[in-house]
């Protein structure tokens, strides 16, 4: 492990962001594309742990433990959401019986 | 040897995310993101993040897939149920995204930041160094998390009752 990482020194940090650009940029496209409700959720943690991934790497960049602190109440944070956006997904096919978000429209006036 | 570790899991992470956000199934779409996580769980191990590395293991791939199987599940969601946008729309919603990563892409390479990632500190992710960081300066912020996580409990069990017939 340590060996592992000692010889990490060769990726530069833009790669980390490109990576966890593209990766945040896939997110928006399933929100975007998809309309199943549960998918569109998955997405939205897809871009959740791209800005964590970031956010390590520019704690370990900058030496400084508080940017990993974060990352641990962003998932903290991101346990609290499943849970509820789950049950509420739960709760609008249990009313329509059916997860597609356009079925909501009427939230939109 | 270790830097093409890192393009090999990030080229694994984009080829998972994509089969995501592609997959017809979306019971696919749940096991896609599991390889996902495990990849970014490498991802954290490779920047000597271990405690990040089994909090993620245990909490995004244990806890929060298995809610999301859980859900899917209960609910019977197959192909023949799932909703699909005309094709116009996904293709101005993939046109969209393309714009947003080069207009990233663009700007991060216009800042320029090149330096090479070193890791100055070996014991810097470990639980060890997080745990003073924790119960230190950030004492406050992480018992609040508890309170919120309670909420969150109370929330999903009150939002998922059956509501009792009026009388």
């Amino acid at each position: 492990m340590e060996n592992l990482t000692t010889q990490m020194a060769g990726v530069p940090l833009n790669h980390y962001i490109y990576l966890c650009a593209i990766i945040f940029t896939i997110g928006v496209i399933g929100v975007l594309t998809r309309r199943n409700a549960i998918v569109i959720f998955m997405s939205v943690e897809l871009m959740l742990n791209a800005v964590n991934l970031l956010l390590t790497a520019f704690s370990v960049h900058s030496n400084d433990p508080s940017g990993q602190v974060f990352v641990f109440f962003i998932m903290a944070l991101a346990a609290a959401e499943v849970a509820v956006g789950l049950a509420i997904i739960v709760m609008v096919y249990r009313n329509t019986k059916s997860i597609d978000i356009n079925v909501l429209n009427r939230l939109k006036w | 040897m270790s830097t093409q570790v890192f393009y090999f899991v990030a080229t694994l992470s984009i080829i998972f995310s994509l089969m995501v956000i592609f997959a017809k199934n979306p019971i696919h779409s749940v096991l896609y993101l599991i390889l996902t996580f495990f990849t970014f769980t490498v991802h954290y191990v490779l920047l000597n993040a271990q405690f990040l590395a089994v909090v993620n293991f245990i909490v995004y791939m244990g806890a929060i897939m298995v809610l999301f199987l859980f859900v899917l599940m209960l609910l019977n969601l197959n192909n023949e149920t799932e909703p699909s946008k005309s094709p116009l729309i996904k293709i101005v919603g993939v046109i969209a995204g393309c714009c947003l990563v080069v207009t990233l892409v663009g700007s991060f390479k216009a800042a320029s930041i090149n330096s090479p990632l070193i890791l100055k500190n070996q014991g810097l992710g470990l639980v060890e160094n997080l745990g003073k960081e924790l119960f230190g300066p950030f004492l406050l912020p992480f018992e609040l998390s508890s309170l919120l996580l309670l909420a969150a409990m109370v929330g999903a069990v009150l939002l998922s009752k059956k509501d009792e017939v009026e009388a």
